[in-house]
């Protein structure tokens, strides 16, 4: 493969494209699939071939669209028309009316069921005009099965650049001019953890994308792995070049079967063209990506835990130091990155570390994909510019709380994150501003809570799952999470005292300072931040034996007396 | 290299060399540091977070059995908050599983009570878990009680770096966790268990013992493992 | 200066702790000079009067236990908790990992010894059983811990003295087992 190869399939399917009137994208997310879309897809396949209209639209799948709960989604290209819930019955009628001529259908626009239907431009609509596509850019709108849909609208020119024009050290600067920073959720700087191993000298390294997303409702990787692999395929290469690596390895969940699938087809077609293997775009550049599969822990998100694992041990993490970059999988230096940094290496190589930076805010460039869920209008898949207030997120994109109810809290990172009250709304999601309000970034899951969630069963559901999910290695998360879920238990059951909320109140930061790793170090951070400001609900279900949401049901009987 | 530099531990300036671990350097300086999973001559784990110490510029508290030291480190090892956090740790342990130290062999031949002892433990105030846990007395000499394991996995370790069966693992998770043989077989029935004993010989507590031990008299040497490494390893 | 009242309570244990209580022997002279034995199972009281110091043998393994307990509490100024029983659950506690019934039936049923046993009603002589056992910390406010099982008589003497002198004893330098 040489420049001109790419050039060239680029240009064909592009010439492709352009003999056809319309284009059609049907959803084939996760999401879409489940509501039906791929009979959707068909129908309109069918619909099109037995009318005669085989060479005027194109029918094609594309990654996810966002809003996956109207799903199947369909959008018509040019005109930019969003069309939901669109089931087989649907088909003739777009045909008909939206194919063949230009007409709107109303009843199909998205969110039109909740009397929002005015946008017959998607890009209108607030729920996309508020948002900033970086790493989903592709998602809905090309066919992540086809390489050759990647590499027309630019694909692979970025490792192209790169391997010819650019040193590593040329490569990591521009990276660390983007000022990205790590998207599973801690944040680090991207640039500081490809350099630490880029200066490690040895002739073995690894890079490593960390596709084991686990925190509940949360699917920002998979959709990008499953609507766009080659991006990340390509960040995975260009990391490295940069690092001076020769083997990658995507960690992915075997949850995430149709992310699977997708990844290996895609590792298959860069194969094919050269894209992956030896002396790629004629260079001495070697790489090759494989796939590992976890079995579904939640710890294997760890760094050192998911390590252990791909090479075939159980999966536990180690202390750090020594950190990965040092020594990481069998030993050598590796770096470990989420799917979504890969996924926006591509375009700050392709427009340059300075366009990435300035957007955002400050400390906290770019843009950041968030899973929004929980009782909002509009759940789904959203990437917003870093420093979006959560009120702009949550009631200008999600359409606010459905039902007349009122808001109460937000809560994001998942397990190892916390709760942002309302008097918190305007304050910009970065980074830093969610650590200093007792929650964290987090690889990107957003749930919206209105009044009828008790703060207290939040806090419980998540150190539920901290217990559970704790590998039970180190004993502070191993029997501290169990006792502080055996607490919380008895508060939401109405048994506890004082002296449990004490107890509680002591253990967390015990837990916090002294868990082997990052799960057990960020387990109680739902319960802090539910401490912090719903104090009173837990007080009510202490003292006055009442859950003030009216979630929790309290029994009576012998418990903790003093 | 053979660079040596220098740290403070506990305000004390001691020398240390690359690659030491904050363990060894205390050690050779004559500063106590409680441990528990650790055992020389296996690998270190850093698992039961009782050496974990306080470094200067970094706000994690690390175990000093996995962390090497850097040059002009300052290091405290007995401060209020270690002092505090040693102490609920060792809680921790008693609450997991069923510890009744008055009907154990190990009774005051015991590591955790020992260190619980030494660490001014003198009641639990974490509910006890009781969670239902068996023994395994299929093995001819020897007995498993895992009512009384700590998950310290030192028998893992030694089962699979010294005697080189790894007969013991670890299985399921968080506080479910438990040490298996082979395939969850009964020990008894373990077709890689060479009957060495010497998982017996390193398990601090009473969790893994010789039948013909009587209540309160079980005496093990963890430190003939220790002797064990370090003769293979001069062995010339 | 008055003598101090003092108390010595048998709940869910086997009195051994007691027995080792009694093994102070002459000692007992010692504790008579600064002590009155106001209630004790070797007291024919049947009421908790008020007083200086409780020792507490034994786990709360019922309702009785646990009302008694909270009584003792508030007419108690150092409330101590004796042995492993008071301290851990010890054995009065091995019953937790099974569920009450089955204890029950056990004891009262299918035990050999048995001959058309059955389960006795609670509240009718007898009192009801808590569905676990528990140490006494877990259901009072407790102010000094003295494990063993049961504590050397040398231990229990040297607490008590230290309490009756208003001193706070120190347990780390005894052997515990």
């Amino acid at each position: 493969m040489n420049i001109t190869e790419l050039n060239q399939i680029a240009e064909t399917v592009r010439q492709k494209k352009s003999e056809f009137k319309k284009c059609v994208y049907v959803c084939t997310g996760a999401g879409c699939i489940s509501s039906g879309s791929l009979e959707t897809l068909d129908a309109m396949k069918k619909a099109v071939k037995e009318s005669g209209h085989e060479k005027d639209a194109d029918i094609r799948p594309a990654g996810c669209m966002g809003p996956c709960v109207q799903g199947p989604l369909v959008k018509i290209i040019p005109e930019d028309k969003m069309y939901q819930k669109v089931v087989p019955e649907n088909v003739k009628t777009i045909l008909d009316k939206s194919l063949l001529a230009d007409e709107v259908i109303s009843s199909l626009l998205l969110f039109s069921e909740k009397g929002e239907g005015g946008f017959s431009k998607a890009a209108d609509n607030p729920y996309y005009r508020k948002q900033n596509k970086i790493v989903l850019e592709n998602c809905g709108s090309i066919n992540p099965e086809s390489i050759e849909d990647y590499i027309s609208i630019g694909g692979y020119s970025a490792l192209y650049k790169v391997l010819t024009s650019m040193s590593s050290e040329d490569v990591i600067s521009e990276i660390k001019e983007s000022g990205i920073r790590g998207r599973g959720g801690a944040g680090y700087p991207t640039a500081m953890k490809w350099k630490f191993v880029h200066d490690h000298a040895s002739a073995e390294k690894y890079v490593i994308c960390n596709g084991d997303e686990g925190d509940p409702g949360a699917f920002m990787d998979r959709s990008v792995l499953e609507g766009d692999p080659h991006r990340v395929i390509e960040g995975l290469a260009i990391a490295g070049y940069a690092m001076g690596a020769k083997q990658g390895y995507l960690y992915v969940r075997a949850e995430y079967p149709l992310a699977i699938k997708r990844f290996d087809t895609a590792i298959k077609q860069a194969r094919k063209l050269g894209l992956l293997g030896e002396k790629i775009f004629e260079t001495d550049f070697s790489f090759n990506v494989d796939i590992r599969v976890g079995a579904g822990a939640f710890v294997c998100g760890e760094e050192t835990a998911l390590m252990a694992s791909i090479e075939g041990k159980r999966g536990v993490p180690s202390p750090r130091p020594p950190y990965p970059a040092e020594s990481g999988l069998w030993g050598k230096p590796t770096a470990i990155n989420n799917v979504e940094t890969l996924a926006n290496i591509a375009p700050i190589i392709q427009r340059g570390g300075k366009w990435f930076s300035a957007i955002g805010s400050r400390k906290s460039t770019g843009t950041k994909v968030f899973a929004l869920t929980g009782t909002v209008n509009h759940t789904g898949l959203i990437e917003v510019p870093m420093g979006m207030t959560m009120r702009e997120i949550i009631f200008d994109i999600g359409g606010g709380i459905p039902g007349g109810k009122k808001f109460k809290a937000a809560q994001t990172g998942g397990p190892s994150g916390g709760c942002i009250p309302e008097q918190y709304l305007d304050t910009p999601v970065d980074y830093d501003s969610l650590t200093g309000l007792g929650s964290i970034m987090g690889s990107g899951g957003l749930i919206v809570m209105d009044e009828t969630s008790c703060m207290v069963d939040v806090a419980r559901f998540f150190m539920e799952f901290c217990m559970d999910e704790s590998c039970g290695k180190c004993v502070p998360c191993r029997v501290g999470t169990k006792h502080m879920y055996d607490f919380l238990t008895r508060i939401c059951e109405g048994e506890a005292a004082m002296s449990d909320l004490e107890q509680l109140k002591q253990l967390a930061p015990f837990v916090r300072d002294t868990s082997l790793c990052g799960l057990g170090v960020t387990a109680p951070n739902p319960l802090l931040s539910t401490l912090r400001y719903f104090h009173d609900e837990y007080i009510a279900h202490i003292t006055q034996k009442r859950c003030p949401a009216g979630v929790c049901k309290m029994t009576s009987g012998v418990g903790h007396v003093h | 290299m053979s660079t040596k530099y220098s740290v403070t531990i506990d305000g004390k300036t001691v020398e240390a060399g690359p690659k030491q671990t904050i363990l060894d350097v205390c050690k050779t300086a004559g500063v106590d540091i409680m441990t528990l999973c650790y055992l020389e001559g296996v690998s270190n784990v850093g698992a039961c977070r009782l050496c974990l110490v306080e470094v200067e510029g970094t706000q994690k508290l690390l175990p000093a059995c996995t962390t090497t030291v850097a040059p002009n480190q300052k290091i405290q090892t007995n401060t209020d908050k270690l002092k505090q956090y040693r102490k609920m740790t060792l809680e921790l342990f008693f609450s997991e599983r069923n510890h009744i130290c008055s009907v154990c062999v190990a009774n005051n031949n015991c590591q955790l009570q020992n260190l619980a002892r030494e660490a001014g433990v003198d009641h639990i105030r974490f509910p006890y878990i009781f969670p239902e846990a068996h023994t395994d007395a299929s093995h001819k000499e020897f007995m498993m009680d895992h009512n009384r394991c700590i998950l310290c996995t030192r028998c893992v370790r030694v089962c699979d770096e010294v005697e080189g069966a790894h007969t013991w693992d670890v299985m399921g998770r968080g506080y479910q966790s438990r040490i298996i043989s082979d395939f969850d077989q009964p020990w008894g029935d373990s077709s890689t268990c060479t009957s060495c004993g010497k998982c017996v010989e390193v398990c601090p507590v009473g969790a893994l013992w010789p039948k013909d031990a009587m209540l309160g008299h079980l005496k093990k040497s963890p430190e003939m493992v220790t002797e064990l490494v370090h003769k293979r390893k001069h062995r010339s | 200066m008055s003598k101090k009242k003092v108390a010595t309570i048998w709940l869910a244990g086997c009195s051994g702790c007691h027995m080792s209580l009694l093994d102070i022997d002459e000692r007992i002279f010692d504790v008579a000079k600064l002590a009155d034995i106001v209630k004790s199972p070797v007291v024919d009281t049947k009421e908790f009067p008020d007083c200086d110091i409780a020792l507490i043998e034994g786990a709360i393994a019922s309702e009785e236990h646990l009302e008694d307990i909270k009584h003792i509490r508030a007419h108690t100024k150092i409330l101590v908790s004796m042995g492993d029983c008071a301290v851990t659950g010890n054995v009065s506690a091995l019953r937790n990992m099974i569920p009450l019934n089955d204890v029950l039936l056990r004891a009262y049923v299918e035990a050999p010894s048995n001959v058309d046993g059955k389960i006795p009603e609670a509240g009718k002589g007898v009192s009801r059983l808590l569905p676990r056992v528990m140490p006494l910390h877990e259901a009072v406010k407790i102010d000094f811990f003295i494990p063993g099982c049961p504590p050397s008589a040398d231990l229990l003497f040297y607490c008590l003295f230290e309490l009756l002198n208003d001193r706070i004893p120190v347990v780390e330098k005894f052997k515990l087992g």
